[in-house]
């Protein structure tokens, strides 16, 4: 395949899977119009949910998910020795996600709540940056493929691409939201980088901020007026907890 | 201008007539606020009851179907040495009914900027020429101050412009489509009396403002103030979400995209609205950002309203509707703005 008259290196890709849902992996698997486009431009070498080859020669490695567990922490280890380039796939590879919130209770007693009489070993959760270096991360509970697309495109051909810097509010605004504040919920859109669409806001639910603040949020601010609004600091430190992207600007 | 009157009736037959062939854009009710106030927005509309042509405001301007958020600027075929360029305007008409003064005297401004000066843009062009206007007169919204900017009445820029009599209205005829589309449905002649209704209800409208900016001396106020803290208290407020640049009917700025698809075999640049207020706005090649901080970004976009554009095309950028008075939810908006550096100038 040529682009711009250069022939392109097919890179070979892994993706592995540490805590989570792995719908982020599904999300790779997904966008079927250009699926068969996706996987001409790169080769998958290793990738559990939809390849049986588990080679580990490859060059870009894709770990999805958080890391709680100490096999976890060696296998994270020896993916970072085998890949060119690591990239965090996800809320949970680049903030913790959802199983961070764990970290807020006693160790022990999160896994008798969970496990019962049958303890397993675990750690406290941490984003795959805390473990080994990371070249790329891609936030987003699933992650967008057209993102992923536009980075694997960025990767071969170097097509330049950015993350948005600005927050989810000038995308609600771009597709005609309503804003979630109007109607008296509460929304981490002002403080949350964009690149998703807005989707959540649109169905009504406010952004979760999912993938983590944008450049240079307002934090200050933003907590001065949702307090304005009457919303409890218990309220928004839960919301913001949620996915762990906001650590340090909790209230 | 040539004015006519048009019964309730005919004016449901004017609008359902022009629905028969073109897409129909007005006010629509698109939800509640918490305190129970509607909130409408420029949308299409198939029956003429979907639209309330007696909605205070629309949360966003009707800028986007002339300037949209993201527009496709033209695409590329590649095959091994060459490549195509293909180009699309949109020319489909379309009608927008129940755009207020403010709005059109908006799409003035912007004409002035795509349609007049040294680079008119053929993207705007085609939809600003095969988008039939019809207007009217209503009542001030809350913290709108467009009178004070002289954008609460308009004499052009429109097809139709109607003034609500009660059980007539009386319509200030555009343009030669507005024209024939009046006789199409059957109009009337004015008589002294709908003129007399008519400069009564301009008066009564205008004495309901009470919303008030002086903008007379702006321009030398604002390079007076440059250096003033009235930027740095309200900076500090900005979430730099750029909501205010998005609903605002005037502004125009972009950025623009170029995209590859996944097979490589073509690709597409594309035009994104951006905001003054973001970050990156200012940001250049190198990573060197002209407006690394709020208080800047946000000064900048009131030069640019109040100051920059004056000096380009002889009146302020802004036309006082307040949406992004309304939009900013740290309650940043342009009536305490400019009263607090109005202040500073007397202190």
């Amino acid at each position: 395949m040529k682009y711009l008259g250069i022939d392109s290196v097919r890179p070979r890709i892994a993706v592995f899977e540490l805590t989570g849902c792995e719908g982020c992996e599904l999300q790779l698997a997904n966008k079927e119009e250009t699926l068969a486009a996706f996987l001409d431009a790169v080769e998958v070498v290793n990738f559990r949910e939809i390849s049986s080859s588990s080679s580990d020669d490859y060059d870009i490695a894709f770990v999805d998910g958080a890391v709680s567990r100490a096999d976890e922490v060696e296998r994270l280890e020896v993916i970072r020795e085998h890949a060119k380039v690591l990239v965090a796939l996800g809320s949970c590879a680049c903030f913790g996600g959802v199983s961070r919130l764990k970290n807020a209770f006693d160790l022990n007693e999160a896994n008798r709540e969970v496990y019962g009489d049958r303890p397993q070993e675990t750690l406290p959760v941490r984003a795959v940056s805390e473990v080994v270096a990371v070249d790329l991360e891609i936030p987003g509970c699933p992650v967008s493929k057209d993102e992923v697309e536009r980075i694997v495109q960025h990767l071969i051909w170097d097509v330049p691409y950015h993350f948005p810097a600005y927050p989810v509010c000038l995308e609600c605004k771009q597709r005609y939201t309503v804003c979630t504040y109007e109607v008296g919920l509460l929304c981490l859109g002002p403080i949350t980088r964009a690149g998703c669409n807005a989707p959540c806001p649109a169905g009504g639910l406010g952004c979760w901020g999912c993938r983590g603040p944008a450049v240079e949020a307002n934090a200050e601010e933003f907590l001065t007026t949702v307090h304005e609004r009457g919303f409890t600091n218990d309220e928004i430190a839960e919301r913001m907890s949620f996915f762990g992207g906001f650590e340090g600007l909790l209230p | 201008m040539l004015f006519r009157i048009l019964s309730r009736d005919r004016f449901r037959t004017l609008v359902e007539t022009i629905m028969e062939t073109t897409e129909v854009v007005a006010p629509k009710k698109v939800g509640v606020r918490s305190d129970g106030e509607p909130i409408h927005q420029f949308l299409p509309v198939a029956d003429f009851d979907e639209m309330d042509l007696a909605h205070e405001t629309t949360e966003h301007s009707a800028k986007t179907y002339f300037l949209p958020y993201r527009e496709n600027l033209s695409t590329y075929a590649f095959s091994d040495d060459d490549w195509q360029q293909e180009v699309h305007y949109r020319i489909q008409p379309r009608a927008m009914v129940g755009l207020h003064a403010c709005d059109i005297n908006a799409l003035l401004r912007l004409d002035k900027v795509f349609v007049r000066d040294h680079f008119p843009s053929p993207y705007y062009v085609s939809r600003r020429r095969n988008t039939l206007i019809i207007g009217i007169d209503h009542e001030p919204c809350e913290g709108g101050f467009c009178r004070s900017l002289g954008t609460d009445t308009v004499t052009r820029g429109f097809d139709l412009y109607l003034t609500d009599l009660g059980d007539r209205y009386f319509v200030a005829v555009g343009s030669d489509h507005g024209f024939d589309l009046l006789n199409q449905v059957g109009v009337a002649e004015i008589s002294d009396r709908d003129t007399a209704d008519y400069l009564e209800e301009r008066k009564r409208i205008a004495g309901l403002f009470t919303t008030e900016v002086a903008v007379q001396n702006l321009p030398n106020l604002l390079d007076i103030e440059f250096e003033s803290e009235v930027w740095k208290t309200w900076g500090a407020k900005c979430l730099g979400c750029g909501s205010c640049a998005m609903v605002c009917p005037t502004c125009y700025c972009y950025g623009t995209t170029e995209r590859v698809s996944m097979d490589f075999s073509s690709g597409s640049k594309e035009k994104h609205l951006y905001a003054c207020t973001v970050v990156d706005f200012a940001e250049v090649a190198g990573g060197h950002n002209f407006r690394p901080d709020r208080s800047t970004r946000l000064k900048y976009r009131y030069y640019h309203q109040h100051r920059g554009f004056v000096e380009a095309h002889d009146e302020p950028k802004c036309v006082g509707c307040n949406r992004c008075g309304r939009a900013c939810l740290t309650g940043i908006n342009p009536l305490d703005v400019i009263h607090d550096l109005q202040a500073e100038d007397e202190a």
